[in-house]
């Protein structure tokens, strides 16, 4: 078992190839930041990232989600809107105003699946919006997809 | 001629019903077999008496054919006949021949557009609730998060053939532990929703608070007793009206508010003066007056008269109450004096116009275009709801008392304001101050238009 600085523990990678985060896969080893207070939906992503060749790193609150952004500069950004501290908005919204991170990619995650989420969403400046419960399959495809892989 | 044709339709189809001729009816009645003709093809209006006479003959009770009995129910005929799908428009120039031809099918159509209008009322409620209770959005979140992990950890166990068994030990731990939680969350809105589910009673709170009062006749004589703050907790509970928590917090509310101005304006006092004022015909019914004697606000003189017990000589007031929202917070039907369940108001009630005009005592008087029209003497005021605070947020309230013209003397001759109820039911086609068609047509539209002179408040 093992940390990524997280707080969050998990076996260590070496026994599953397909989780190694490597440079295989779709993901190349580029890095996703997955911005989730529930552990154990931040835990199944991050597994199903790794296993695609992605960089995982998680961050399990709204507040530092910017610096953490900054520090790690990930090629896209899974965010959750209901965060202790700054909401998924709050942050989408600060990403959306400086240059660097105006493009960024970034797929909301929100428990609310109405149309008003959704046009909230947008016009918050999110690349995708996925409403949970999701199929792993479908957040994989969003991440190949809005990365360009 | 009446405007209403509810009695003769009605003494018609009653008499054709028994099979009887139209000279044997005058006859039994002891009138004329023409002057019965008139009646019944509503070109005359029957006195009480000859109603009297025409029910015994019928043998019916005489208030079966009390045309005002039958009022409220073509009214709400008409409002029913609103909600007829575009094109298939309802006969509601017909209401008042239907309600004196089929009483029963009438009351039940009217039965059912109330049964709609609360469940309606119910779903908008508990839509509201979806969207904002907080208690239950943390509920249904919590469901919703536990589910997601739950879906996404069974896929990767379900589809990863040789997983890592480190890795299937903790997945097979987070799912085990999310199901724990899932089950826990519903429990507990389970709880939640039977907790609450009081609340979600066909009437709203208002409502509710309103029919408790009317019950009572608007009168709640423990109001009139004691001189230190009450606990009304006792009082309001276990009263079958206020089904709801928050009908009862209103209900002590009012009451509380109701014994301020019992204190202000007791009873042994007040009642001499304003016997006084209507005795004389009510011509020197003078709010004003009453107010300067007491010491007191007009708003709070109008509260109290509204609910006061029946005192003898003196009419029932009307009294309608809004926040500055324009929202009625507070409906006191009288006789003649309809109020809107839903929505808005007529913009024309000088409540209303007393509301952009703080603290100016308005009077008018107004006729409500019913069948019949009714005349009223209204005053209006509108203040800060609390005028001894300083810091925001400033709330405002309008008050607006209805005395009956009837009980007044030298109305007649004063300038008539044309109000209604609400644009939807009333009958003032080509009023100016309308925000929506009317669902009424013909039948005395014209009638109602412009007929009085009409006066700026």
């Amino acid at each position: 078992m093992g940390h990524d600085g997280t707080g969050l523990t998990h076996p260590a990678t070496a026994g599953d190839p397909r989780a190694s985060g490597g440079g295989g896969g779709h993901g190349g080893g580029r890095r996703v930041l997955v911005i989730e207070d529930e552990a154990n939906i931040s835990e199944a992503i991050r597994f199903i990232l790794r296993r695609d060749g992605w960089a995982v790193g998680v961050h399990d609150s709204g507040h530092g989600a910017l610096d953490a952004i900054e520090a790690q500069a990930p090629a896209l950004v899974i965010l959750d809107v209901m965060l202790p501290g700054d909401s998924g908005f709050d942050i989408l919204h600060s990403l959306r105003r400086q240059p660097s991170t105006a493009a960024l990619p970034v797929i909301l995650l929100t428990a609310r699946g109405g149309h008003g989420a959704r046009d909230h969403a947008r016009e918050a400046g999110a690349s995708l919006f996925m409403a949970k419960p999701f199929a792993n399959a479908d957040l994989l495809a969003a991440v190949r997809q809005l990365v360009g892989v | 001629m009446p405007k209403s044709a509810l009695s003769g339709t009605r003494i018609r189809a009653l008499r054709n019903a028994r099979r009887l001729g139209q000279a044997d009816l005058a006859r039994l009645a002891g009138v004329s077999a023409s002057y019965l003709n008139l009646i019944e093809h509503n070109r005359r209006r029957a006195t009480p008496k000859v109603l009297e006479a025409i029910a015994e003959a019928l043998q019916i009770p005489a208030s079966a054919l009390d045309e005002s009995a039958g009022e409220a129910l073509v009214q709400t005929l008409r409002a029913a006949a609103g909600r007829a799908a575009p094109g298939s428009p309802a006969e509601t120039e017909r209401a008042e021949e239907l309600t004196g031809r089929f009483p029963g099918w009438a009351g039940l159509i009217a039965q059912l557009h109330a049964r709609t209008e609360a469940l309606e009322r119910t779903v908008e409620r508990l839509s509201d609730r979806m969207a904002h209770d907080p208690n239950l959005s943390a509920s249904l979140h919590e469901i919703v998060s536990a589910a997601t992990s739950v879906q996404s950890t069974t896929a990767i166990l379900a589809e990863s053939e040789d997983l890592d068994p480190q890795w299937r030990a903790v997945f097979h731990a987070n799912v085990h532990a999310d199901s724990i939680r899932l089950a826990s969350a519903a429990e507990a809105l389970v709880a939640y929703l039977d907790s609450t589910g009081e609340d979600t009673a066909l009437a709203a709170p208002q409502e509710e608070v309103e029919s408790w009062l009317d019950r009572q006749g608007w009168h709640v004589a423990a109001v009139e007793e004691g001189e230190g703050p009450r606990d009304w907790s006792a009082l309001v509970g276990g009263q079958a009206d206020l089904a709801s928590a928050a009908s009862r917090e209103l209900a002590a509310g009012w009451l509380e508010r109701a014994q301020a101005d019992a204190r202000a304006l007791p009873l042994p006092a007040l009642e001499p003066p304003l016997r006084a004022m209507f005795a004389t015909g009510g011509g020197g019914f003078a709010p004003e007056v009453l107010a300067r004697q007491f010491g007191v606000g007009l708003a709070q003189l109008f509260r109290r008269l509204a609910t006061l017990p029946p005192l003898s000589g003196v009419p029932r007031f009307g009294l309608a109450l809004c926040d500055g929202s324009g929202t009625l917070t507070l409906r006191r039907p009288v006789e003649g004096f309809q109020l809107p369940r839903f929505g808005g108001a007529c913009p024309l009630w000088p409540l209303y116009q007393a509301l952009v005009q703080p603290d100016r005592p308005l009077r008018a008087t107004v006729e409500f275009a019913g069948r019949p029209p009714m005349r009223f003497v209204a005053h209006a005021v509108a203040g800060a709801r609390d005028p001894l605070r300083f810091d925001p947020p400033f709330a405002w309230e309008a008050a607006m008392l209805l005395t009956p013209a009837s009980a007044l003397a030298g109305v007649e001759s004063a300038p008539v304001v044309p109000v209604g109820t609400a644009c939807r039911v009333c009958p003032r086609t080509t009023c100016g101050a309308r925000r929506e068609p009317s669902i009424i047509t013909g039948g005395g539209a014209a009638a109602a238009d412009g007929r009085s002179g009409s006066v700026d408040l």
